[in-house]
């Protein structure tokens, strides 16, 4: 059974169709779009933790890192409460477009990459805490230049965050709501297949959407060791 | 430098993500269905909604859910139309104001499905309580959807018919899932459940599984389209969702509906007028 379900897979990868490609497109944007506001909010957010001297520091660090395990469900339900016609944003129309679930995932990805940023940056600036504040640098530089330092082991959070987005399930079902040529992205669909029992399908979907994340990953590596030998 | 390459692949990401949004902005008019897992799954819209959006230049969303998940979106006015199964719970629906009316649209019949084995003899059932009787008497694992669906509406009906309460019974599995999630489950445990006949007829993973009893009166279900009421819910698309519903329930209409076959089986039939 396995095995046929496989060669099954692997039969429907040959003949990959658009309409895979379209949904791969969307699984794309809209994780993309994620990772990118999650990198712009969570990055920040987690080197700003790692600087900061406030009151609660330790209680907040332990949320952070907590939050990583946020279900994408309640994400999910949440979003879609706040995004409902009957909600506080209802007005905008968002729900069941690709947009809310970039809201969603966003939400799921910022504690994540804020989490991994706060240790980073939190090893670094233990390093050179005396330096920068020989330097007399204001908190906001010391934030900016350790970012800046910690880029390359930074990435890590980034990836991360574009994992987390692509493979969840729970959030975008509920606020995308899964409608054919509209919000229905990799997981979604996979999700679809199984619930129609076409099973050789879903694990055809699955296969894809590990080569693609397995691909962006190589990219980012290969990026990587081109910028560090390029730029240093 | 590095300053700078950083900031380039940003621009470039923003842009993608900006031109993505920019092009769900200006799609053309569009409703939002609320319906079921069964229409869906059973691959009916992927016939029919083609056809309707070719005529009407209208594009058709359906999220699919579980009929009582289904009202309650449009409850919240997250839909602007439904088609659904669950004939008390939509007349209240539209009783309550959340609907302005409700149409027959078409119908099928529930199917009890079962392990070819059928150790619970459901095969030499006289009527639908028989086949719950029978389930129940032996003891049978059945799994219930669970999920306040049409179908577990159903499912309950029959159960109270047979005069016998399933909850809490060793044998009385509750899912809480959509009728393929419960088909896959029944599958895997040569378990008993009912399905709609639309689901099952495309679901490819049945294993063991088999119809073994369908075609009683009871076991009908129809299915009807709901417009949701503009006056709770000003946002609603009434005149593009009120044009689904008419062409649902018009010649063209019940035409699409009734040429949708799976290996030459008919699986809807519109409403007789």
């Amino acid at each position: 059974m396995f095995a046929s379900t496989l060669t099954d897979a692997v039969r429907l990868l040959a003949t990959f169709d658009h309409r895979v490609a379209e949904i791969v497109g969307l699984s794309l944007q809209v994780s993309g779009g994620a990772v990118v506001l999650g990198t712009l909010i969570g990055l920040p957010l987690g080197a700003s933790i790692a600087v900061g001297r406030f009151p609660g520091k330790a209680g907040v660090s332990v949320l952070i890192n907590a939050l990583m395990g946020l279900p994408s469900v309640v994400v999910g339900v949440v979003v879609y409460l706040l995004l409902s016609r009957s909600g506080p944003f209802g007005a905008f129309g968002l729900l069941y477009t690709p947009l809310a679930m970039v809201a969603a995932q966003t939400l799921l990805v910022v504690p994540l990459m804020a989490a991994i940023a706060r240790q980073v940056v939190e090893d670094a600036w233990q390093r050179y805490a005396e330096e920068l504040q020989v330097m007399r640098f204001t908190w906001w530089q010391s934030v900016s230049t350790l970012l800046h330092d910690c880029r390359h082991s930074l990435l890590v959070a980034v990836l991360a965050g574009l994992g987390r987005a692509m493979s969840e399930v729970g959030a975008v079902m509920i606020v995308g709501g899964n409608i054919d040529r509209a919000t229905r992205v990799m997981t979604t669909a996979i999700a679809l297949e199984t619930s129609k029992g076409d099973l050789p399908l879903a694990i055809a979907l699955g296969i894809v959407l590990i080569v693609l994340i397995l691909a962006l990953n190589a990219v980012a590596f290969g990026l990587r060791h081109w910028a560090m030998r390029r730029y240093g | 430098m590095a300053h700078e390459l950083l900031k380039r692949i940003r621009v470039a990401v923003l842009g993608v993500v900006l031109a993505g949004a920019a092009q769900v902005a200006t799609c053309a008019e569009s409703i939002v269905l609320a319906s079921t897992t069964s229409t869906e799954q059973s691959g009916l819209f992927g016939h029919i909604l083609p056809i309707f959006e070719k005529t009407s230049g209208i594009s058709v969303k359906v999220v699919a859910l579980g009929t009582g998940q289904a009202l309650d979106v449009g409850r919240r006015g997250d839909a602007d139309a439904l088609l659904v199964h669950d004939r008390a719970a939509e007349d209240k629906f539209v009783a309550e104001g959340y609907g302005s009316y409700r149409r027959d649209v078409m119908y099928n019949d529930f199917v009890v499905v079962g392990p070819t084995a059928d150790p619970a003899a459901v095969k030499a059932s006289s009527d639908t309580s028989d086949a719950f009787r029978r389930i129940a008497g032996k003891g049978a694992t059945f799994i219930s959807r669970a999920d306040k669906s049409g179908t577990h509406a159903a499912e309950l009906r029959f159960w109270k018919a047979a005069a016998i309460e399933p909850v809490g019974q060793f044998w009385y599995k509750e899912a809480g899932t959509g009728m393929g999630p419960t088909l896959n489950m029944a599958a895997g445990v040569d378990a008993y459940t009912l399905s709609d006949r639309g689901t099952w007829a495309n679901f490819k993973n049945r294993q063991n599984l088999a119809i073994l009893y369908a075609g009683d009166p009871k076991l009908f279900n129809p299915y009807g389209a709901i417009l949701v009421n503009p006056d709770r819910h000003p946002h609603v698309k009434k005149a593009a969702a009120e044009r689904f519903i008419d062409w649902l329930t018009s010649d063209a209409g019940r035409e699409a509906i009734a040429s949708y076959r799976i290996g030459g089986e008919q699986l809807f039939f519109p409403s007789p007028r």
